[in-house]
Order: C-alpha cells, then structure tokens, then sequence
C-alpha cells in the first residue's frame, strides 16, 4: 500500500521558546545530535516499506537553507521530499486539509502526520502493524507514551480501553488530572481523516458567521487537529493509541534540544555507530557519546563528552573541556575553556580559561516516565536558571517577522560573532546576538 | 614577632571565617607540661644582638629574647590561619613542627611561649608573663601577628628612649578608620592625646598599627584578668601624657580577614619587589610579583601572577591560572583550573578545569571535584566538594 508522511515544521511565529536561537535557522533545521531536528524524522519515514513521499509543511517563506537542505535530503535518502508552504498558520489539521490532494495524490492508502519538534524513536512500521490488528481499514492511529500524573497534563491525555486500545477521551493540556498516557505528536490517518476535518471545517465557517464581528485573525481554515478533531473522534470507534516505551522529547526549548541530543546520540550506538566519536590516539579524550563533524578541529589534549555535539569548521583548542552542550559551526573555543549544558552558537569565540556554564533542565532521572519541563523563562521575578545560549551576532539588522530569518554567507560571518573575553565566567544566561562581552555575567539576559 | 603556635586551638574561631581553618590538632602546642598559666623556656643560648632578619625586616632593636604568647588584635580568641603572611620560603618552618625550638638557632635568640589558660584579651597577656618581661627592666615590643607591614623596630626603639614615656606605638594612615582604633597625637612630639577605640564619628585617619613598644612600668597598670589594652590602658595612659605615636613608613595591613589577607599579601610582595626584586618569581608565563616555593612544581603552558604566593610542595599541573592568590604547602592544582582571589590551604587538591574566585577560602585537606565553580566559598577542613558553589557561602 502506497504510504506518505507529512512533518509539520510550522513557522517563525511559533516556537518562539527556542529564540534566540530560532532567529538564525528555522527551529526544524537546528542540529540536534549532529543533524537537522528534522532530518531524524525524515529518515524514519524513508525506511518504511512503501513510503513514496515526504512532505514538509508549513508557513515559513522559501528560504536558501531550507531548500538546500531537502536537496541534500532527497539525495540521501532517495526518496522525493517536497515543501508545501501554508499561506497562513492553518494549525495542526488545517494544512494538512488544504493540501489533502497533494496528500492522496498517487493512492496513499495512509499516511502519517509528524510534527517536528519532537524527538522520537518513530516506531513507524510498529503503528502500521498495529493499526492492521485493531480497528478497521478507516481507523486512525495517535502514538502515545506514559507521563507522570503531574507533567501529563502539559500534553494531549487520552483515555483508551485497556483491550481495544480504542480512544475513548481525548482532551488537549486539561487542568485536572485525566490520564497519563500522552499524545506524542505522531499520527497514522486514512483518507477518511480529511471527511472528518471537513466537518471541523464546516461547522467553523457556520460560526463565524453567526458571529457579528469578525476577529481578523480567526480563520474557519485554522483547524487543530488536537482540540478540533480528536476530541470529537473520541468515543466513536476511529481512533486509537499506539503506547509505546520508546525514547520520546519535545523539544520546545533549548534546553530540551541537549537533552534530545542525548537520546539521539545513545540511538546512535544501534542505528549509526560511525556518527559517534571514538577514543583514538592522537586525538581528543571522549566520553560517552559524542558527535563530531569530521570537519572540526580538536587538539588532542581537550576531553569531550558525553552528550557533546560538535559542528561544522568548529576549532577546539588545548585542555578545553565540553560536557552536555551543542557547539554549533563556526565556533571557537580557545584553550583551557570549559563548556557545561550550553549551546555555543554559530562562530562564536570563547577565549582561554573563560567558563561557560547552563544549569541542566532534565527530567528527574528516578522517574522513567518524567519529561523535561517546558520552562517557563521567569519564575518567582527570578530568570530560571537554564541553559546557556550564546547566540551569533552579525552584520543584518534583527529578523522582521516577515523575513524571518536570513542567512548570513561565511564571509561575513568571520569576525563577527559574540566573544567571550578570556578568564571570565557565563552562568545561567542568554546573550543575544550583536553582544561583545566584557566581563563575567551570571542569571542574565544580555541584550 | 610574635606568632601563635600556642594558641591556635582557640573554641571560638566561631564565624571569623578567617579562623579555625588550620587542623588544630597539627598546631598543637608543643608540650604544655607547665603549671596553669605558666611559661615555657626553649633552650638555646642567647646570641649577639643584632642576629641576621628574616625577610625584609628590620632586626630586633632591643632584644635577643622572643617571648610567644598573647592572641590577635581584632580577633582575640580567634585562631589565626597559624602561620600569618608567607614568609621567604627560607625561612619557613615545616608544618606542625616545634616552630621556638627550630627558630632558635636560626636566629640566635631564645623564644619562651606563654600559654594562657583562658583568653586575656589583648593586655592581660602581658601581666601573665610578667616575670619574663620585667626580667631585665630594658623596654619590651608588644607586636600582633595579623599585622603585616615593614616592621621598623629600632625606628621605634629609638623613637621610644628619646621621649622618655611610658610606651610608644605604632600608627598608620587608613582610609576606613572607624574599622580600627584612633589616634590623635600632636604632630612634633607624637604625643597621644585622644585614644579612640573604633569611633562611630570621623576623629583622624591615623590608627592604631599593632605594633607597640612599652617600658617594664606599665606591667603595673595591667591585672591579671581579661583586659583590653586599647580600651582599658592606653586611655589613661594618654591622659597622663605617657602615650606616643610613631608614623609607620611603607605599607600596612591587618590581615585577620581572608579579603584583607589577600591585600596584605599583595602589599607585601610589592614591598619586595622594591627590595629583594631576586626573590621574586620570574620566567614563562609569570606576570607580576610572584613568590614560589624551589620545591614547588608549575607546569606547562600555565600563567601564574601577578601577585600569588606558593608554597612549598606545591604541584601545579598544566594550563593552570591564577591571579592574586596564595597557594599554601602541600597543595595540588590540577591541569586548566583558574584561580583568582583565593587561599587554598594545606594539602589541598582542587581538580581539573576548577574555577575559583571571589575570596575562596579553603582549608586544609579539602578536595575539590573536577569542573566546579566555586564563587567565594569557605570550606572548612577535611571537606570534599563536588558541587558547584556559585555564590558565596561557608561549607562545613
């Protein structure tokens, strides 16, 4: 049976908990483990037996590191990748209905919904199997997973018959407890979803206009999936959930991109054993599991590891010390330095014996079924201790939220990112880009 | 000078965080057996006068005796850090040595200690070695060891027969005045006038320096109880006319204070650079003035300076930093860690990649994990830290 996958990749007005990174690459391109976020989930869907297209969907403008990425995509994996751009934020269900041609075209029989801020083991062909034993040839699939009582009600709960697996009650975030097994943000539809969505779609454009005053920004064709769609599905014998075990992340913050990077990298030892870095004489000391683009540069003497991502062109000088941090490429960590739960960001200098540290946000290590917070950015008038984001600086004026991002060329680039002077200490702080340090800062946002 | 091998098991180092921090069972005081109060003689003949000085200071004007006892000036009851400012490594005693019996034939002089049984405050000391400062009716120095400055002694002697009064001491310029006590004097004779213990109003910039030089009389103002010298004798002693004050050239610091220690320190080695500049530390990666140990290890590719002191024994491994610091015996630094403002004690190890900062005090024996940041912590003895300190507090 012939398959599709679609990844929603949304748009620079989402995902605004990952700036400042997300000012320079759209989110679903950020490295995480070595590769575009979006990268995993492609190559998840590429090995499923009978998939003929990957769709990428959303509302970011045409845009050079986009394309090129799904140029080098479709020649890696060999498979036709195309980018369906939303004329608006239609929200998890509407694009997906406005393009529903493009999605049946060729016969899919079924197709799967993938967003693309999480990170997962993608148990795509398990959900198919599944989907074959329960339900009928026009029953939908949600992967879920188990969260603790507390935490799951940030996510989607659903409610399932222990022998069916039938989704008896769907609610998105509720504020009371109501189950502990969550959405995961990954789906299997038949073409019957789009009957379904049309409903949504009808009984939105009837609303509004009832409603006398029309508010600008509400659609009819904004359709959430979630909210719209699954909650009314509930009950009725279409949907059920795939619980699965398997690692799973959002990854909303930066903070949940190291920890992503984490699982990933572990996948590695199974599914890509030559992206991990191995102890070699000669080279430097390594830790548990690291990345490290063979084009980056590091003295013998620095000791990297574990969950270190290394990028591309990145100099690492002697005695430097990484550990849990994502150096993107470009950067340059001079000698003696040491990099904890930090993100450097693209060329960036560190100068000698400057310590650049975040706090951790992991989710509590005793607990298998705990995620990792969706922080909030202040708490108690306080900046919550997090990560450590060092964003680029460079010649353009900030991103205009219709140019939402723009793509520096390297040789502009050189010379122009934030330094960190030598000898100073960073803790706890975020600093934008067109920041110079010149002393230590602590807690801080540094605009 | 008088040092504190006696009495630095004091109870109440309490919340001087500048105390207690050396093991007190490794200074112990040689051998107590001395009936309650007493005094202890160590052997060695009495040399010439005049025997060689340590360090840059000048010799012992009047004397050829040493007479150990008494406590601290702003920390009475308070142990010191045990071995006052680093002296030139020549001269250093080992840890936990007989520090009287080893100094005697260095110096040629005989050292007595003078134990008190409970703290005397800073006069009542003096009444309890009575005998053994009256001995020869000739002046006695009455000195405390947080003070570290270029001691000029027979200035001071001098200074102290040509008046002809009861005592002399020593006074400096600070800007902070009202930490200390303070001292009005008339300028041409030096006579005290007002004594002031740590005025609440701005009186004079002068205080009092610790350094005090009396004739054998003034054992008769003085009981043998708790006294405060600054607060119960000079007084009345100024009232009388008997007090002088004497102007301290060069620099000053009462170092009883880890951030003031650090100071002191920096004033001292200035001073000898001045000086003795050979003594002074040079080659690769030194900056500024900066004392090592010969029997200490640095590195490759390490910067050390300006201003740090280390230790004997110490090892520095490499890629190490560190500015403004005094790294005492026996400690290890290892590889790429950076050190700034801090005293590490004995036998010390702080690991790789460590960052130290912000008056970072730790004692003896204490481990520090790899990879930490410590900002102005204190940790007592015998600690293993293996969590970051990021701001300043005191671990016990």
């Amino acid at each position: 049976m012939p398959l599709k996958a679609v990844i929603l990749i949304g748009g620079p007005q989402k995902g605004t908990r990952f700036r400042p990174l997300s000012f320079e690459v759209p989110k679903p391109l950020f490295p995480v483990a070595g590769v575009p976020m979006v990268q995993h989930h492609i190559e998840a869907c590429a090995k499923v037996p009978g998939m003929k297209e990957i769709l990428l969907m959303g509302f970011y403008q045409p845009h050079e590191a986009l394309s090129r990425f799904l140029v080098s995509a479709q020649q890696e994996f060999k498979i036709p990748i195309r980018y369906l751009q939303e004329y608006a934020a239609l929200g998890t269900g509407g694009g997906i209905y406005h393009f529903r041609d493009q999605i049946l075209s060729g016969g899919a029989g079924a197709f799967f919904v993938l967003n693309a801020d999480v990170c997962s083991e993608f148990p795509l062909q398990e959900m198919l199997e599944f989907r074959q034993q329960h339900g009928d040839a026009h029953s939908f699939v949600i992967l879920g997973t188990t969260a603790n009582r507390t935490q799951a009600l940030n996510y989607g709960c659903i409610v399932a018959n222990a022998d069916t697996q039938e989704v008896q009650h769907y609610v998105e975030k509720p504020s009371t407890f109501v189950s502990e097994i969550i959405n995961c943000g990954i789906y299997l539809f038949t073409p019957a979803i789009f009957q379904h969505i049309g409903e949504v779609f009808q009984r939105n454009q009837q609303e509004l206009v009832l409603e006398e005053s029309s508010n600008g920004w509400q659609r009819a064709e904004v359709i959430r999936l979630e909210q719209d769609v699954f909650t009314a599905l509930a009950g009725s014998n279409k949907l059920y959930v795939y619980k699965t075990d398997g690692f799973w992340s959002q990854i909303k913050s930066a903070g949940s991109a190291i920890y992503a990077s984490r699982l990933y990298l572990n996948q590695y030892s199974k599914s890509h054993p030559e992206r991990l870095a191995q102890n070699k004489p000669g080279g430097p000391i390594i830790r548990g599991n690291v990345y490290i683009h063979p084009t980056a540069s590091i003295d013998s003497t620095a000791v990297l590891g574990p969950n270190v991502s290394i990028g591309e062109g990145v100099t690492v000088g002697a005695g430097v010390r990484v550990r849990e941090s994502i150096v993107l490429h470009g950067a340059s960590l001079h000698d003696h330095t040491c990099v904890l739960n930090t993100i450097v960001g693209w060329d960036s200098t560190i100068g000698r014996w400057a310590r650049v540290e975040g706090t951790p946000s992991d989710p509590n290590p005793n607990d298998p079924y705990a995620k990792i917070d969706s922080e909030t950015l202040f708490r108690d008038g306080r900046l919550t201790p997090s990560i450590t984001i060092l964003g680029r600086s460079h010649l353009h004026p900030a991103p205009h939220s219709e140019a939402p991002f723009r793509l520096t060329p390297h040789a502009l680039s050189a010379g122009c990112s934030v330094t960190i002077p030598a000898e100073v200490v960073i803790l706890n702080s975020i600093v934008l880009p067109h920041k110079e340090l010149s002393r230590s800062y602590k807690n801080q946002i540094i605009l | 000078v008088a040092a504190r091998g006696a009495d630095v098991a004091r109870g109440d180092a309490g919340a001087d965080p500048g105390g207690g921090l050396r093991d007190a069972a490794a200074a112990a005081d040689p051998e107590p057996a001395e009936a309650a109060g007493g005094v202890l003689q160590q052997g060695g003949a009495a040399a010439p006068a005049g025997g060689p000085a340590p360090g840059g200071r000048q010799p012992c004007g009047a004397g050829r005796e040493l007479h150990v006892g008494g406590a601290g000036r702003r920390h009475a009851g308070a142990g010191a850090a045990g071995k006052g400012p680093p002296h030139p490594p020549s001269r250093l005693p080992a840890a936990g040595s007989h520090p009287p019996l080893t100094l005697c034939p260095q110096l040629g002089i005989r050292i007595s200690l003078s134990h008190e049984k409970e703290p005397l405050g800073t006069a009542g000391p003096l009444a309890l070695a009575r005998d053994l400062l009256a001995e020869d009716g000739e002046p006695f120095f009455v000195l405390n060891s947080d003070v570290i400055c270029e001691f000029p002694f027979a200035a001071l002697a001098q200074f102290h027969r040509h008046h002809g009064g009861e005592g002399s001491l020593v006074v400096t310029r600070v800007e902070e005045p009202a930490k200390y006590g303070v001292v009005v004097s008339e300028p041409d004779t030096g006579r005290i006038c007002r004594f002031v213990e740590k005025p609440r109003v701005f009186v004079s910039n002068k205080i009092n320096a610790g350094l005090y030089i009396f004739s054998p009389g003034i054992l008769q103002r003085i009981q043998l109880r708790p006294t405060s010298i600054e607060k119960e004798i000079f007084p009345a002693m100024a009232q009388e006319g008997q007090l002088y004050a004497m102007e301290l050239q060069g620099f000053w610091m009462d170092i009883g204070q880890p951030k003031d220690f650090l100071t002191g320190m920096c004033m001292y080695l200035q001073a000898l650079r001045a000086q003795h500049p050979e003594k002074l530390h040079s080659g690769p990666g030194v900056v500024g003035n900066v004392l090592v140990d010969p029997s200490a290890k640095i590195g490759a590719n390490c910067v050390i300076g300006p201003n740090v002191t280390i230790g004997a024994g110490v090892v520095v491994e490499d890629g190490v930093r560190i500015k403004r610091c005094t790294v005492l015996e026996g400690a290890r630094i290892r590889s790429h860690s950076w050190l700034e403002s801090c005293i590490v004690g004995w036998s010390c190890s702080v690991g790789q990649w460590v960052r130290m900062e912000n008056v970072t005090v730790l004692g003896e024996d204490v481990i520090v994990n790899d990879e930490l940041y410590l900002n102005g912590a204190n940790v007592l003895p015998h600690k293993s830290i293996s969590e970051s300190v990021p701001e300043p507090r005191i671990i016990m």
